[in-house]
C-alpha cells in the first residue's frame, strides 16, 4: 500500500487534472493525500472474493431515440456563454 | 398569521379562494428574501418572480378550482445548482460565477408547469462538495436557530430559506446527505429520493452515480406536494427509472394526507448500530431511541440491527464520489463557459490556470484524489474495490429489507458545529456523513424529519427504506412529525 505519496506524485496528478499548483500547495496537498489514502486503507481488508463491482445502482439499458434529426440550438444561443468567440467559433488558446 | 409563516398546502388553499393574491404572497416571500440575513441566496429573481405572480393572479380567473396547477403561485427557492434558462447558476463556484444556462433543467420544466414561482438560487458548498455549507465561493450560509452555527450542506442554502420563511419549499440535491444534512440541522424536512426517480437532466454533476435532486419544506405534507410535481420519468435522463418499474404511487400528497397510525400496525423497524455507537454524540443517539418509541406507539416492532458493511462506507462513498467529480469537473476549461483565466499561454497552461483560479480548495483537493484513484496503477486497488465494496454494501441493505421496513438512524452524528469547526481539516469534515452516505450508494431512498432539539439546535431523525419505497417513508414521517411536537417551533425570525 502505498502511502509515501510524495509531492512528485503530486505533480504528476495534478498535470493529469489540469490543475496548476505552485510548490507550496504541492506540499499542502501531499501531506494531505497522506491522511486521506490512510483513511480509504479501510476497504483494503474487504473480502470481495467474486463480488462484481457495481457501476449502476439500479439495473440500467441504455437509452435511444429514433434517429431523426431534432432542431440544434442556434449558434448564437451556443455561444452565449464563452469567454472568447470568434464568428461562429469559441476561441481557444494556441494549442501549439 | 403572517403570510410567511402559512404552509404551501395553505398558501395555495388561500389563492384558489381568493383570500391572497398571488403578487402579495411572492412580495412578501421577496421582502424575506432580499434581507437575506443568513447568505442564503446567490441570486435572486425578483423582477421575473413579480411578473410571474401577476401573470398567475390575471390567469387564475379562468381556472377551474380542481385544474389549478400543484404549485399554482407558491414560491420556491432553488439549489443553485440546477439550471435555470436565463438566471445565473453558480454551484457556488467562481469558476461558473457568471454562467447563465441556455435551458431549464427538467424538474424546472415541470415546477413552472406546476404553477410555481421561482423566487431565487440558493447558496450551496462549492460544487456540492462538502457538509456545512462553508466552501462556497459566496460564503457561508447561517444556521437560523444560531448564527455562529453552520445550517449544513451542501444545499444549505435551500434548508436555511426554508426554515427562515424565505420560501416554503425549496428544491435542493444529495449526493452524500447534501439534502438531509442541512434539513436536520436546519429543523426542515428533506427527501434524498430512490435513485432515478427525479431527473437529473439540468443538475450539474457533481457524482452522477450517486446524487439524486430532492423536496425540502417545513412540514411532510408540503414535502409531498412537492415531490408529486419533480418525480417523473424523463428521457433525456439515461439514468431516469422508466415508467414500468416505478412505484404505482398516483399522490404522494393523497397518501399522506390518508395516512393513519393503523397503516404502520405491524410494521417492523431497526435501529442500525453502527451509526449509533462510536463517532456519534450520545445525546443525538439519546434523542433518536426515545424518538423512535414514537413507532412503536403506533404498534411498529422497534429493534436494533447491525449492519458491519457500513464501516466500510465512508471511505468507498468518498473514492467513488471523488473519482467521479475529477471526470465530472474536467469540463471546466475556461473555453466554452464559466470563468477563463486572463493569461496568454498554450492550451492546457491556460486551462490548468483557469482552473487554479476558478476552484476552491476543497474541490481541488476532491479532483486530485480523484484523479488519483482513477490513475493507472491506482484504479484497482481503489475506484474498482470501492465499486465492489458498494455492491456488498448494497446487498446489505437488500437483506436488510427481507427482515425489516424501515431503518432509522440519526442524520448527524453530532449537533450543528460552530462556523469554522469542521473546515479546517477535510477528514473531521468528511465523518459527518457517516449516517447519510450509505442511502447514495445503496440508491434507496431516504428522509430526515426533525424529532426534537439539542439546546436549542434542530436535530434530526432519518428513515431508509428499500427502494422506490417513498410512500411508507412519507407517511410514516408525516405521522411521526405530527407526534414529534416540533412544528411550533421557529428559529428566531
Amino acid at each position: 500500500m502505498p502511502l509515501g505519496v510524495d509531492v512528485e506524485t503530486i505533480r504528476h496528478i495534478a498535470e493529469l487534472a489540469r490543475i496548476k499548483l505552485d510548490d507550496e500547495e504541492l506540499e499542502e496537498y501531499a501531506r494531505h493525500f497522506q491522511r486521506v489514502l490512510e483513511f480509504f486503507k479501510a476497504i483494503d481488508e474487504v473480502d470481495v472474493e467474486g463480488v462484481e463491482p457495481m457501476y449502476h445502482v439500479i439495473p440500467t439499458v441504455n437509452v435511444f431515440r429514433e434517429d431523426t434529426p431534432e432542431k440544434p440550438l442556434d449558434v448564437e444561443v451556443v455561444l452565449k456563454n464563452a469567454p472568447k468567440k470568434k464568428e461562429k467559433y469559441f476561441y481557444s488558446p494556441p494549442i501549439v | 398569521m403572517p403570510i410567511y409563516d402559512l404552509t404551501a398546502t395553505e398558501l395555495k388553499q388561500k389563492i384558489i379562494e381568493g383570500e391572497y393574491r398571488v403578487e402579495e404572497i411572492t412580495q412578501e416571500f421577496l421582502e424575506r428574501v432580499k434581507k437575506d440575513p443568513l447568505n442564503c441566496f446567490i441570486t435572486i429573481t425578483e423582477e421575473k418572480a413579480l411578473e410571474e405572480a401577476r401573470k398567475r393572479d390575471r390567469e387564475l380567473g379562468r381556472l377551474k378550482p380542481e385544474k389549478v396547477p400543484p404549485l399554482y403561485g407558491i414560491p420556491v427557492a432553488i439549489k443553485d445548482n440546477i439550471s435555470t434558462e436565463g438566471i445565473r447558476t453558480t454551484c457556488g463556484s467562481k469558476i461558473l460565477e457568471n454562467y447563465i444556462p441556455v435551458y431549464d433543467a427538467t424538474v424546472i420544466q415541470l415546477l413552472k408547469k406546476a404553477g410555481a414561482i421561482i423566487v431565487g438560487k440558493t447558496n450551496m458548498d462549492e460544487f456540492a462538495m462538502g457538509s456545512t455549507n462553508e466552501t462556497s465561493y459566496f460564503g457561508p450560509v447561517l444556521n437560523p436557530w444560531d448564527k455562529t452555527r453552520v445550517p449544513g450542506g451542501s444545499s444549505g442554502g435551500s434548508a436555511a430559506a426554508v426554515a427562515a420563511r424565505e420560501a416554503p419549499l425549496a428544491l435542493g440535491s444529495d449526493t452524500g446527505g447534501s439534502i438531509r444534512a442541512p434539513a436536520s440541522y436546519c429543523g426542515v424536512v428533506g427527501l434524498k429520493p430512490t435513485y432515478g426517480m427525479v431527473s437529473r437532466f439540468g443538475l450539474i454533476s457533481y457524482a452522477e452515480s450517486l446524487e439524486q435532486i430532492g423536496p425540502m419544506a417545513r412540514t411532510v405534507e408540503d414535502l409531498a406536494l412537492l415531490f408529486d410535481v419533480i418525480e417523473a420519468y424523463d428521457p433525456r435522463d439515461s439514468t431516469s427509472v422508466p415508467p414500468k418499474f416505478r412505484p404505482k404511487t398516483d399522490s404522494y400528497l393523497q397518501a399522506v394526507r390518508e395516512a393513519k397510525p393503523e397503516d404502520l400496525k405491524g410494521l417492523r423497524a431497526a435501529l442500525i448500530s453502527e451509526l449509533m455507537g462510536a463517532g456519534v454524540d450520545e445525546r443525538v443517539s439519546s434523542l433518536i431511541r426515545r424518538s423512535a418509541e414514537v413507532l412503536e406507539d403506533f404498534g411498529v416492532e422497534v429493534e436494533e440491527a447491525s449492519l458491519p458493511e457500513l464501516r466500510y462506507a465512508l471511505p468507498t462513498y468518498y473514492i467513488i464520489a471523488m473519482a467521479e467529480a475529477s471526470s465530472n469537473l474536467s469540463r471546466y476549461d475556461g473555453i466554452r463557459y464559466g470563468f477563463s483565466a486572463d493569461v496568454k499561454a498554450k492550451f492546457y497552461d491556460a486551462i490548468a490556470e483557469t482552473r487554479s483560479l476558478g476552484f476552491g480548495k476543497e474541490v481541488k483537493r476532491r479532483i486530485l484524489v480523484g484523479t488519483f484513484v482513477l490513475s493507472a496503477g491506482y484504479y484497482g486497488q481503489y475506484y474498482l474495490k470501492a465499486l465492489k465494496v458498494r455492491s456488498l454494501i448494497k446487498q446489505a441493505f437488500d437483506e436488510a429489507f427481507t427482515k425489516y421496513d424501515l431503518l432509522i438512524s440519526p442524520t448527524m452524528p453530532i449537533p450543528p458545529p460552530k462556523l469554522g469547526e469542521k473546515i479546517q481539516d477535510p477528514l473531521t469534515l468528511y465523518v459527518m456523513d457517516l449516517c447519510t452516505i450509505s442511502a447514495n450508494l445503496a440508491g434507496i431512498p431516504a428522509i430526515s424529519v426533525p424529532c426534537g432539539f439539542i439546546n436549542g439546535l434542530p436535530v434530526g431523525m432519518q428513515l431508509m427504506a428499500g427502494a422506490f419505497q417513498e410512500e411508507l417513508l412519507l407517511r410514516t414521517a408525516h405521522l411521526l412529525y405530527g407526534r414529534f411536537g416540533v412544528s411550533g417551533v421557529k428559529p428566531p425570525l
